[in-house]
């Protein structure tokens, strides 16, 4: 899958799940999802059953931290090594 | 004995003891308590007099705690606000109490610029973060920056004098209202180290505890965490959150916790986690739960992550701290139960005319005895009549607590419901009313009902149930995006639905019960 498809459809997933409920208009892609209060600690569970569902992926406990999960940017290049390490 | 004094003792005792942890930080009780003094100092060289109100607006950091302890120490009353709180809260919060001095940092501040000039009473603000500040933002306001780091270094490190006494006011912790604005609970030093007293005896605290709190400060909870283990001689390490869970576990493991204050939430959370296994929590002594209860199955669930780990299910209210606490012994033999009254406090359960329920399985209103019961709701004396009511001793007012509770043949407290339709969402008692409010002062609705939904990882979830003026063509979405503008995220309706007209009692009032139903 492609970086940019990756990532359309992450921040597809972010802007429909949390940015109403977060009353935010709009984030950039290195915003921290922590400091702008987009994602709090029910929306990471989302966001993991988002991600293993729509990816095929599985998501390791150890890799569940903000440099993987806490901007769009670190979470599609997060994205693309799982894909790439499986070979997809 | 007053609050501040946890720190002075344990600072004689152990000075060169680690008192407090935050993301590599490391600070003993001779750097907590020499910290606290120079700031006390600035705050009194910024004009605070006795019993002036400091508030606390930060999330979880070294700064909240010796801001908590500086206040005490230079005389004042300290508040923590929820760092989500948004700004219309917030100007009522400082107007409500008069804040005097504000301390936070630069991304909360800006939430408060804004309404910088309808809040007469604060005079100084002290910035963690000034260094990097644009002042300019406040010249011609009538407000006075100061910086954290300058005054850690600059002011005085001898401690004020100490004019306070332990009937004086320690904190304010604002909670819901039901009437739709939050409102304080005003709390005496003598509340404050009673509740502290009986919660470190029953959970039998010592010096080698190593407490790992996560919870926000502003609720009471987490706050505690602190001042219980400045009062033991403990070490707390503090976290801002519970979001990657995975870093928060390993880092408990790490740091050899002892003591792992959790909400439901924190448990549905770990519950995810995928190999928890490989950890050995051989070090973690308790878990303690509050604010709502922990279901049966994640009870269960625990004790299997948790083999060793003694379990604590515990009650209790802003208005009092703690009410009761399961002993971990009970916990399987009556999972529900949130056991009995904690040591030094005295319940008991009454009907509809007050009188006392001596059979078990009646239900009633419980009724809390202590020194931890609080003086009342500042500014707010009706609300205070309300729950605060004579007791048995000539002059003592005891705590109708508004909750309903039931007690089995062996004196064990069940919680049975709210008895006023305040909602619990993860753990927040929230009034209906608060966003009631909100709802109206958006220009299309013509009425707004919420109520609670059941929710399996929140307990609750709060649903909206709106009726637009005529021709109005505003949407489900624009409503949850109004809320999450003018009110804190928690408090915003997961759930709206747009009717034609709401179900009424035969009185005329909205009939909440069908709506909870879900019948319209």
């Amino acid at each position: 899958m492609h970086k940019d498809e990756i990532k359309g459809k992450l921040r597809k997933f972010i802007e429909d799940s949390y940015l109403l409920s977060a009353g935010v208009d709009s984030f950039e892609d290195n915003d921290s999802f922590l400091e702008k209060g987009i994602i709090d600690s029910t929306g990471v569970l989302e966001l993991l059953e988002f991600l293993e569902d729509t990816f095929q992926i599985v998501v390791e406990d150890e890799e569940v931290i903000p440099d993987n999960l806490d901007t769009l940017t670190c979470l599609t290049t997060y994205i693309r090594n799982k894909l790439e390490d499986a070979g997809k | 004995m007053l609050v501040n004094d946890f720190l002075e003792l344990s600072t004689e005792k152990f000075p060169d003891k680690t008192a407090l942890k935050f993301r590599g930080q490391s600070l003993t009780y001779c750097d907590v308590n020499e910290l606290t003094n120079r700031f006390a100092n600035a705050l009194i060289h910024a004009g605070l007099q006795r019993q002036e109100r400091v508030g606390i607006f930060l999330e979880n950091s070294i700064e909240s705690v010796i801001g908590i302890f500086a206040a005490l120490k230079a005389d004042g009353i300290f508040f923590v606000i929820n760092p989500k709180v948004k700004k219309n809260k917030l100007n009522y919060i400082l107007n409500d109490c008069n804040a005097r001095i504000l301390l936070t940092d630069s991304l909360h501040f800006r939430e408060l610029i804004p309404i910088l000039s309808s809040c007469p009473f604060l005079k100084t603000v002290i910035l963690t973060d000034y260094e990097t500040f644009d002042s300019s933002v406040v010249a011609g306001t009538k407000i006075r920056l100061f910086s954290y780091g300058q005054i850690c270094q600059e002011f005085p490190l001898s401690r004020p004098d100490r004019n306070n006494i332990d009937i004086d006011l320690a904190s304010l912790i604002y909670t819901s209202g039901s009437t739709g604005q939050p409102k304080a609970v005003m709390l005496t030093h003598i509340n404050m180290v009673s509740a502290a007293d009986s919660i470190i005896t029953y959970l039998e605290n010592t010096p080698d505890d190593v407490i790992f709190n996560a919870l926000p400060l502003s609720f009471d909870y987490g706050l505690y965490q602190v001042l219980m283990a400045f009062k033991f001689g403990g070490t707390v390490i503090l976290e801002q959150d519970f979001l990657y869970a995975f870093k928060v576990i390993a880092q408990i493991v790490k740091e050899k916790a002892t003591g792992f204050p959790i909400v439901p939430t924190y448990a549905a959370i770990l519950f995810k986690l995928k190999n928890l296994d490989k950890f050995d929590f051989y070090h973690l002594r308790y878990i303690t739960n509050t604010a709502q209860a922990l279901p049966p199955q994640y009870i269960t669930a625990l004790q299997k992550i948790f083999p060793i780990t003694s379990i604590y299910s515990m009650y209790g209210l802003t208005e009092c701290k703690r009410v009761s606490y399961l002993h971990p012994s009970q916990i399987n033999i009556r999972p529900t139960s949130v056991g009995i009254a904690m040591p030094n406090t005295e319940t008991y359960i009454i009907d509809g005319k007050g009188q006392k329920i001596t059979e078990a399985e009646k239900i009633g209103e419980l009724v809390v005895r202590g020194a931890n019961v609080m003086k009342g709701y500042w500014n707010h004396p009706k609300e205070t009549d309300e729950v605060l009511k004579p007791g048995p001793v000539p002059g003592e007012k005891v705590l109708h607590t508004g909750d309903l509770f039931k007690m089995d043949s062996e004196g064990f407290l069940y919680f049975i419901a709210r008895r006023d339709n305040m909602i619990k969402v993860g753990g927040e008692r929230i009034s209906p009313k608060e966003i009631e409010y909100a709802l109206y002062l958006m220009e299309d609705v013509n009425e707004a009902a919420v109520v609670g939904v059941d929710d399996e990882i929140l307990g609750q979830a709060i649903k909206a149930y709106i009726v637009l003026k005529k021709g109005s063509t505003v949407s489900e979405k624009d409503v949850i995006k109004y809320c999450s503008k003018n009110i804190e995220a928690f408090m915003v309706p997961k759930y709206v639905e747009i009717v034609k007209s709401l179900p009424k009692t035969s009185h005329g009032k909205t009939d909440k019960l069908k709506l909870q139903k879900g019948q319209l």
